[in-house]
């Protein structure tokens, strides 16, 4: 029997009422197919490839271990939250300028895990950083550059709070 | 792959989500952070006919408190909000080995309960349950009951547990200064191939990776115990044990690393 839901999602501050899904669907399911928004990927579909990682209250976690009826009350953030008025945030274009990307499949992972890490750890380390890009699998980049940019964005953020001190 | 059609309950408290698990039967199942059970799911490894969802119980079993020397963790406490507690050093060793655990996204949601009712015998959690002489309280059909963590696992992924019984908490009864957890996987976050941890006041030593559960040491602890060096505690374990062969390592190659990792975790649990 195939059981489905109604239930209500907030993604990127925006409320989604009566979507009606089935109770199997994983969120990355839900957000790519019924929002449209593809912008999460899904690659493993078991937690190793971090693809599909968005934030949830906050949080990087795993869109494709997740269903979606558990993220009900949540606030649900994907990578198309980061951008404003067709203009790139400045993680994004760290990313961009350091060539933390190639093929690009990896970025919409990296870019949420990163963004939810910086924000509970605005003085991480190099080591630190390191240690946090294992959670996705980039087959392009070798990661250094990835690791660059987040640490020149975390450099950013950290330059800007002191000159509004 | 996409998991298998399932029907979807949320627990409201703890005694109606037994309550219900016990009326679906079998083909029923806890999720909490699903960090186990819903990649097994997607891989249809588990088809479970019933979902009780135990999210909304994280106000009532998601917490961290110290009482003195004795330490209980809410079920649904993530392996996170662990790491990001401010714990004395009677328990640092709990937050350091968070950082094993798989990755920060998978932290996030995975939880102490379920990674005690999945029993996977290298998980970090399972380790240092039976390491620092944990009890695990366990609400059923018939009311509470505490189970030591040295008997709730019973072999591969199968614990003491019945089917509608639920972690509702994990209570460690002594703080343990000079005790640490080390392990070894190819790739970080990886489960490792073997893990070691030790108490050195307690005179402990717990094996991952090397038996189908986590696995005490008598033979290694009694070098502790009558002073022996840290290297031959680790040869002690070495010969002890009778490690399983497979794709991620030979009998010989996890000897090696326990030998290797003991001293590291004694080591470790020694400098604190
Ligand atoms: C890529 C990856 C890497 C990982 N690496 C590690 C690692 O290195 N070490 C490690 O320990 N873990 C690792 N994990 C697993 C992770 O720690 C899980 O969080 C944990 O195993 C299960 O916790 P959960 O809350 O997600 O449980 P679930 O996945 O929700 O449930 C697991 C099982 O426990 C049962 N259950 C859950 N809660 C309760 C309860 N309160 N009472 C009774 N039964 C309950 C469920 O019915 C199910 O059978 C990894 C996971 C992934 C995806
Ligand atoms: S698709 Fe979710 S981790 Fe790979
Ligand atoms: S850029 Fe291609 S996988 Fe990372």
């Amino acid at each position: 029997m195939t059981e489905k839901l109604l239930i209500s999602l907030t993604v990127n501050g925006e409320r989604h009422d009566d979507l009606v899904v089935e109770s199997r669907h994983t969120l990355v399911d839900v957000l790519r197919h019924r929002l449209g928004l593809t912008g999460t990927h899904a690659g493993c579909e078991h937690g190793v490839c971090g693809a599909c990682t968005v934030l949830l209250d906050g949080a990087p976690a795993r869109a494709c271990l997740i269903f979606a009826a558990q993220a009900e009350g949540q606030e649900i953030r994907t990578v198309e939250s980061l951008a404003g008025g067709g203009e790139m945030n400045d993680l994004q274009r760290a990313f961009s300028a350091h060539h933390a990307l190639q093929c690009g499949f990896c970025t919409p992972g990296f870019l949420m895990l990163a963004e939810g890490f910086l924000t509970e750890r605005p003085d991480a380390t190099r080591a630190e950083i390191r240690e946090l890009v294992s959670a996705s699998l980039c087959r392009c980049t070798g990661y250094q550059t990835i690791v660059d940019a987040i640490e020149d964005c975390a450099r950013g953020r950290r330059r800007e709070v002191g000159e509004v001190r | 792959m996409k998991p298998a059609p399932f029907t979807y309950h949320r627990a409201r408290d703890v005694a109606g989500a037994v309550s219900l698990l016990t009326e679906l039967g079998e083909d029923a199942k806890y999720i909490a952070g699903g960090q186990s059970l819903v990649a097994m799911m997607n891989f249809r490894l588990a088809r479970p006919a019933h979902l009780v969802d135990l999210g909304g119980l994280r106000g009532e079993l998601a917490y961290i408190r110290d009482d003195g020397g004795v330490l209980r963790l809410g079920a649904l406490t993530t392996h996170h909000q662990v790491e990001n507690a401010p714990l004395g050093p009677g328990f640092a060793v709990l937050r350091d080995a968070m950082g094993w655990i798989g990755h920060l996204p998978i932290r996030t949601r995975g939880t102490v309960g379920g990674s005690l009712a999945h029993g996977e015998a290298t998980a970090e959690w399972c380790l240092l349950a039976v390491l620092l002489g944990a009890e695990v309280v366990v609400q059923g059909t018939a009311g509470v009951r505490r189970v030591p963590a040295e008997e709730l696992f019973l072999s591969f992924f199968t614990t003491a547990l019945e089917p509608e019984e639920m972690i509702v908490e994990v209570v460690f009864p002594r703080p343990a200064p000079h005790a640490a957890l080390t392990e070894f996987a190819q790739r970080r976050g990886d489960y490792a191939i073997v893990a070691a941890a030790v108490d050195l006041e307690a005179e402990r030593v717990v094996l991952g990776g090397v038996a189908p559960v986590p696995l005490r040491v008598p033979e290694a602890e009694a070098v502790l115990a009558r002073g022996g060096t840290f290297a031959e505690c680790a040869a002690a374990a070495a010969a002890a044990i009778d490690p399983p062969a497979d794709g991620s390592g030979g009998a010989d190659y996890r000897r090696a690393l326990t030998r290797t990792l003991l001293v590291r975790a004694c080591e470790a649990a020694m400098r604190r």
